[in-house]
């Protein structure tokens, strides 16, 4: 693959990358700067890590570990609007899996999963430390507390701004 | 006072001389919670109703603050209102439409909201509330006595009952309440006075001082603990918060996160002052050795210890790390402290850090906390600011900074080699030990790593001493612990109790029982490292050794109540659902023990477990405990193991009658629609999101069961109890 | 050093401190059943088979990673070990194809040799397993992740010894697989094909491509003049395959059986090594004199010519051009050979057995071809391939006759046969070049200072009146430190030996896997192939490539000279820079 290293990645993380690299032990911001990479392109494309690897002189294959270890980075580029059952404990007690159920049918699609048109992302994170207010899901970063799978559909058309 | 300390009283002047909206000077305050947890419940909105009342109104001598979580979660937002010469009032589950109220009656009229008042039962307002100490049992008994005499010399006197609220408390500092054997102290309000007497004659006298003329009696006046005080005169009387200890919470809901100013105020960073101005580390250790404090993250080595052996080592450079990757799924003591209070980490950081020789510190964080992230890097910015890290601070020779890293959701990256792993960068799993940390920790230096409330812990026990903090909790667990009570209970929030206070105590004198009334079945605490502990073993005292002997853990302070509807088998697959997911893969135990043990758990939730399955889980369980490489993977089996250890019949029910007892599990469950019961009012089939429901108007429906996918909204939905499940 | 006292399975122990627990046992003769551990690397922790119970710890212990204590009380055999031994190792076989009657490790998997060992005779928690197609793309490597336990010996000799990092473990859980990045194929990876991990995978997950079966074919084809030729280290290894002693030399019985096996000429690639020095020593000696491209980067070993096409790419002017022993001996195979047999050279088909899974990527480089494209080398057999094919046949290798190479093409110096271990190549170019650049006769032809198998070594060596200064590294992470010095120019070196496997040849990825008792590319193993094949060299009449007469013959009648047009034709080659780029 053959990629101009500088041109792949925006100005401002190019610059990010320099400053940590700077620092002492400047590969041990490998996450930080994919952190940035994924807040700045909304996911982690091929071309982003293969940059990143040489720039900060970390084997491409010590990148895409890391990359696929953690459960915050995406491999792919996720839907407009991003909907996260919080999964936790008191969630779950709470009747979590029955929201789940309901977002999955009324989307038709999975956990992971992004819907055909783009338009929504269905996630599971383990708790949000939201647990009094559980069952919570969280719509583009917007906490919706105590949800009931009768909610389920109006919390979809409200995203839509029907 | 030397050198180091005139510097620090320098800062603090700085630092105070603009201090108009600190609560000890500002004339009229409202507290509104900016943590996560309120904001979710609407905290942004509320507060910036206030402040377009506020604008309006020209006051200039009114402040709107905004502060950490209360641990009030089920009532959020939380809004505080702090009034000269008044209760300090918090009020419950505040709107934009309430704050208008709040506004007029309360903040510009005097006049409290009652009925909007945090867990106020009643409307009226009383003119005194009264709190009798106690610690353990015993005191509560003699408290209690101390109660109905209080009670019977009220009317002796004449003064009107109604008037006086007189409850048990907490300790009040006073512990061990009754020093002389059989004293008593006891709290008023609002005058915020502590009386300790130990004879009726006594009591007397103070009830005719106080309560008849009206005069502080104060020769019967005590010296309560200035944290306590400080924390009980600032909350105000609510139930909620009546039996806790705070110390690890003792700022959070208090000050403004976002001020230095506001947590050098009260007290913050005085401690550390007074250690460099000392210049004795080892003096330090020996604090936190002879304090007996343990490690708050779940396995509970002393901390002291920890420390020493870092010392010991000779290598020159060390690291000290902040473990904040909270990932017990059902927990946030460490999101909330992180939010509420990060200048206390900070501070017990340094101490720890100036302690064992360290310059350097990190913070390892969640990425999914993006709040605590944001309220650690202003902290750790102004701190810098003010000479409290950074080069030579106050003028000493030790030198620390800190430093943010962020986790990126690994649940794994709680145990302590996994961490320093994804510190420098890399997959974040487990690596052998020993060597541990604090032989060849971080880049190979010795390494101290606590978490959060182990490192907020210190500053207290600094600043009032080792044996004061000693003398709290039991004897092999000194302090208080936070736990975050959740699931199926009155009062969801965060407690933190003395080390010993029994479950019983916390759920119930707390949390306000099981919600809904329902009937106790168990409580999960330690998350997916922990156990269940059945109803029957809830006088068990919360320390680390008698929840061990139960089969579960401390862990780092998640307590889930679980009702009589809850499947005890569904709930050991949830955990190990997460342990699986969350397994790092490295070891085989781990990797493949847990799913064969997760294969076994969904046979059995699914109809299709077999007699021999039971005796597979706890040989697989025992397997997986006994040669796992890390904490994670020793502990994974810990919720199975337990539920199959207090639940067996359940998991019987499952295995040979293929029956969820509490028709829990979707597999062995069918939703029936009773036809002599259905009206046809088409609510169920409306509901129904995969349209199984079939049936027309004003006659009985059916579900048609291969389409069903047992969702449940069918149930509950029917207005008329017409939808069995079966 | 400090003696500490513990007891094992009720025996006193004395050893020193930082002993591991396993080390210990193994002083009273108890070896501890293992897995992920291997002494070369660095320590795993993962598989728990070595798991040991120790008084007073609430958990079994990894005896490979804890260090003995003073008066530690240890039990290797309780049955509580013995049952969680079993049900690790079933808990791994439950993830892993049950598919040992047809898998090529059979008999010589230590994953089947640990289930039998631990007494594996039922199965009791069996359910899903992982499914990964078999990873063909490569042309030396097959990488077959369903039959991957996760030892992560492969990802450790990848990134320690080799410093390639091509594998690691992506994803986690059961997900985990061992990858390139982005979970590429290895063709498209920056793998050099070393194959050691083929050599330290202790199931089937990591295989070579293997030729056997067009080898087969090519034998029983009447219109093909099959001819073979043998590396210098397979002498020295082969004899582990059919049971002999480490180190014991068994060049005569491998040409019997490959004459068994139906080749109809048998050649010896050490020609092609004598042939290697003449034309570096000619190299070396014409870059001495000009100043240029020094130092000369030896081009032997294939592995590292692809490492440093990805890694080196700026130091490709250093390499020496001239082809490995193999790709000459074969060009002349279809060129000299063929013309001297009247042979057609589309009808020879030549095969190598060599110590590495490299070659079968080398002789497919476009360079290294013929002129139509196809190549002078037709099949590439490891020596494990080779073991096999002995064995398929059922030649008692053992107790072969001894047999006598065809010439001209099977004669070689005693310089040559070293090649096979690490030094070797350094030291034949300096008993040639030496004498070239003084004109007069080399009396000490041993230089000991670049033996011994340890893997970097740097010596400075007089030469007349003159000081060469030369490195001679094995194993890649070796290479890079070479490397990195001739990059920065912080040392001007005249002459660097890089040979990307431990040991040389002599441990490449293409040997046989290891007589029972010894773990893979055991250091006394390699050293005791390096000690056969010095003793070759040392009986040997002739020890100096310039000196073998049949070389001699081949200049005056058919190459001219060293460097001449016609040997640059057939003997030198070029380099190019690779994708993806290494780091």
């Amino acid at each position: 693959m053959d990629v101009n290293l500088e041109t792949t990645l925006d100005k401002e993380i190019i610059e990010f990358i320099a400053a940590c690299m700077q620092r002492e032990h400047p590969r041990s911001y490998l996450i930080s700067v994919l952190g940035k990479v994924q807040e700045k392109y909304g996911y982690l494309s091929r071309q982003h890590m293969h940059a990143v690897a040489h720039i900060m002189r970390i084997p491409t294959s010590r990148v895409y570990g890391v990359a696929t270890f953690y459960h915050f980075f995406r491999l792919r580029p996720r839907g407009k609007h991003q909907i996260s059952i919080c999964m936790g404990t008191a969630c779950f007690v709470k009747g979590a899996d029955r929201v789940l159920e309901a977002f999955k049918s009324e989307l038709g699609i999975d956990i992971g999963e992004t819907t055909k048109d783009g338009i929504f992302s269905l996630d599971n994170t383990r708790c949000l430390g939201v647990c009094g207010l559980a069952p919570v899901v969280t719509i583009n970063n917007q906490v919706y507390s105590q949800v009931t799978p009768q909610q389920v559909p109006e919390l979809i058309n409200k995203t839509l701004g029907r | 006072m030397g050198k180091i300390l005139d510097a620090f009283m320098a800062v603090k002047k700085r630092l105070l001389d603009d201090a108009a909206n600190t609560l000890s000077s500002a004339p009229i305050i409202i507290q509104v919670g900016s943590a996560t947890c309120e904001n979710a419940a609407g905290a942004q909105e509320v507060r910036r109703e206030f402040e377009k009342l506020l604008l309006a109104s020209g006051r200039a001598d009114i402040f709107i603050k905004q502060t950490g979580c209360t641990g009030r979660c089920s009532r959020e937002p939380i809004v505080g209102v702090y009034l000269p010469d008044q209760f300090p009032i918090k009020y419950e589950k505040v709107t934009v439409e309430k704050v208008q109220q709040i506004f007029q009656q309360h903040i510009l009229g005097g006049q409290p909201v009652v009925p909007l008042i945090l867990d106020k039962k009643t409307s009226r307002m009383y003119s005194w509330v009264v709190t009798f100490a106690s610690l353990s049992t015993v005191e509560t008994d003699s408290a209690s006595r101390w109660n109905e005499k209080f009670k019977e010399h009220l009317k002796i006197h004449g003064v009107p009952e109604e008037t006086i609220r007189s409850f048990i408390g907490g300790c009040l500092g006073l512990y061990p309440a009754g020093k002389e054997g059989n004293k008593v102290g006891m709290l008023v309000f609002p005058e915020k006075v502590v009386y300790e007497f130990g004879t009726e004659e006594d009591l007397a006298r103070i009830i005719q001082s106080h309560f008849k003329d009206r005069k502080t009696l104060t020769s019967m006046q005590a010296e309560i603990d200035p944290l306590i005080k400080r924390f009980i005169t600032l909350y105000g009387d609510v139930a909620f918060f009546n039996k806790q200890t705070r110390l690890t919470l003792r700022n959070s809901g208090i000050i403004d996160p976002e001020s230095l100013k506001d947590y050098v105020a009260n007290d913050g960073f005085e401690a550390l002052a007074r250690v460099l101005e000392n210049g004795q580390p080892q003096a330090v250790i020996q604090a936190v050795i002879l304090s007996g404090l343990r490690g708050r993250g779940g396995a509970g080595f002393p901390t002291g210890s920890k420390w020493q052996s870092a010392v010991d080592n000779p290598d020159p450079v060390k690291y000290v790390v902040c473990n904040a990757d909270e990932g017990d799924p059902g927990a946030y003591m460490d999101r909330s402290t992180l939010e509420g209070d990060p200048f206390s980490i900070i501070h017990g950081m340094a101490l720890g850090a100036f302690a064992i020789g360290a310059s350097k510190g990190y913070i390892y964080v969640r990425a999914e906390y993006p709040l605590a992230i944001r309220r650690l890097e202003y902290a750790i910015r102004q701190c810098e600011d003010a000479g409290l890290l950074g080069k030579n601070i106050l003028g000493s020779d030790f030198s620390f900074e800190i430093e943010l890293r962020l986790g990126a959701g690994a649940f794994v990256c709680g145990e302590e080699t996994a961490l320093m792993l994804s510190i420098t960068g890399r997959r974040g799993q487990p690596m052998i030990r020993p060597p541990y940390p604090t032989e060849r920790g971080l880049w190979g230096h010795p390494t101290v790593i606590n978490n959060v409330e182990t490192w907020s812990n210190i500053p207290v026990i600094i600043r009032h001493g080792a044996e004061w903090f000693a003398r709290i909790g039991t004897e092999k667990s000194k302090g208080t612990k936070v736990f975050a009570l959740a699931g199926k209970i009155v009062n969801s929030g965060l407690v933190e109790v003395p080390m010993g206070t029994t479950l019983r105590e916390i759920i119930y004198d707390i949390g306000g029982g099981v919600e809904k009334g329902r009937t106790l079945k168990a409580v999960q605490t330690g998350g997916p490292s922990g156990g269940c502990i059945p109803a029957d073993l809830i006088d068990t005292p919360v320390d680390y050794d008698s929840l061990a002997a139960v089969g579960s853990i401390m862990g780092s302070g998640g307590m889930i109540v679980l009702d009589d509807e809850d499947c005890m088998v569904a709930m050991a697959k949830f955990f190990l659902e997460f342990t699986q997911d969350e397994s790092c893969g490295k070891c085989v135990p781990c990797r493949e023990g847990t799913l064969r043990m997760l294969e076994i758990l969904e046979r059995i939730t699914a109809g299709q477990g077999m007699p021999e399955d039971l005796d597979k889980l706890e040989r697989l369980g025992n397997l997986i405990k006994k040669t796992s490489l890390c904490g994670l993977g020793q502990s994974a089996p810990n919720p199975v193991l337990s539920a199959l250890r207090y639940f067996r019949s359940e998991f019987e029910a499952h295995v040979l009658e293929k029956c969820c007892p509490t028709r829990k599990c979707s597999k062995l469950i069918r939703y029936e629609i009773n036809p002599e019961k259905c009206i046809g009012c088409t609510l169920c089939a409306r509901q129904c999101p995969v349209n199984c429901i079939e049936g027309t108007a004003r006659k009985p429906h059916l579900v048609i069961q291969e389409r069903c996918i047992k969702c449940g909204n069918c149930f509950a939905a029917c207005k008329f109890e017409a939808v069995d499940r079966v | 050093m400090k003696k500490i006292k513990l007891i094992i399975d009720g025996m006193q122990v004395m050893v020193p401190e930082k002993t591991t627990l396993m080390e210990a046992a193994e002083t009273i003769g108890i070896h501890i059943p293992r897995l992920c551990y291997h002494p070369d690397l660095s320590k795993e922790g993962a598989c728990r088979i070595c798991i040991v119970e120790v008084e007073g710890a609430r958990t079994f212990q990894a005896s490979c990673s804890t260090p003995a204590a003073e008066g530690m009380k240890v039990k290797t055999n309780s049955p509580e070990i013995r049952q969680a031994r079993r049900d690790l190792v079933e808990l791994i076989l439950d993830n892993h194809p049950q598919e040992c009657q047809t898998c090529e490790r059979d008999g010589q998997c230590e994953l089947q040799n640990l289930a039998y060992a631990l007494g594996v005779r039922h199965r009791l928690f069996a359910g899903r397993r992982k499914r990964y197609p078999q990873e063909n793309s490569s042309l030396a490597v097959v990488r077959d992740s369903e039959k991957c336990i996760l030892c992560r010996r492969c990802v450790r000799v990848c990134a320690e010894i080799q410093g390639v990092y091509n594998l690691q473990q992506m994803h986690r859980g059961v997900q985990t697989v061992v990858t390139p990045a982005f979970e590429d194929s290895m063709a498209e990876s920056v793998c050099v094909h070393c194959g050691q991990c083929v050599n330290v995978c202790p199931t089937a997950a990591f295989l070579e491509k293997r030729s056997t079966d067009q080898v087969w074919k090519a034998l029983a084809d009447p219109r093909l003049h099959v001819v073979v030729h043998i590396a210098p280290s397979i002498r020295a290894a082969i004899g582990e395959g059919f049971g002999l002693e480490p180190g014991t030399p068994a060049t005569l019985q491998t040409i019997t059986a490959l004459r068994r096996l139906g080749f109809h000429k048998v050649f010896d690639t050490n020609f092609g090594a004598d042939l290697t020095i003449m034309e570096e020593a000619h190299e070396l000696v014409s870059r001495l004199r000009s100043g240029r491209n020094l130092p000369l980067l030896t081009s032997c070993s294939a592995g590292w010519i692809k490492f440093m096409e990805h890694f080196y790419p700026d130091l490709i002017p250093h390499a020496s051009s001239c082809k490995s022993p193999m790709s000459m001996l074969s060009a002349l195979l279809k060129t000299y050979y063929a013309q001297k047999q009247g042979i057609d050279p589309d009808c020879i088909y030549v095969v190598s057995i060599m110590p590495c899974t490299a070659k079968k990527y080398e002789i497919m480089r476009p360079e290294l071809c013929r002129p139509d494209g196809k190549p002078y080398t037709d099949a590439v057999l490891t020596t494990r391939e080779l073991v096999w094919m002995i064995k398929a046949y059922g030649i008692d290798f053992v107790k072969l006759p001894d047999g006598r190479f065809d010439n001209p093409l099977g004669f070689s110096s005693g310089a040559a046969d070293i090649f096979g271990t690490t030094g070797g190549v350094m030291e034949a170019a300096l008993r040639t070049a030496a004498e070239k650049l003084t004109g007069q006769e080399l009396t000490d032809l041993n230089f000991i200072e670049v033996r011994e198998v340890e893997g970097l070594k740097e010596a400075s060596i007089a030469i007349g009146d003159q000081v060469l200064h030369v490195a001679v590294a094995n194993g890649l992470t070796n290479a890079k430190i070479i490397l990195n010095k001739v990059r920065a120019q912080e040392k001007q070196f005249q002459l660097v030996e890089i040979m990307a496997c431990p040991g040389g040849c002599i441990g490449g990825g293409g040997q046989p896997y290891p007589p029972e008792g010894y773990p893979v590319l055991d250091k006394e193993i390699i050293r005791r192939r390096a000690r056969a094949l010095y003793a070759i060299d040392q009986a040997k009449q002739i020890r100096k490539s310039h000196e073998n007469p049949y070389i001699k013959d081949l200049y005056d009648k058919f190459l001219g000279e060293p460097g001449s047009r016609k040997a640059h034709e057939l003997l030198h080659t070029h380099y190019t820079v690779r994708e993806p780029r290494g780091i």
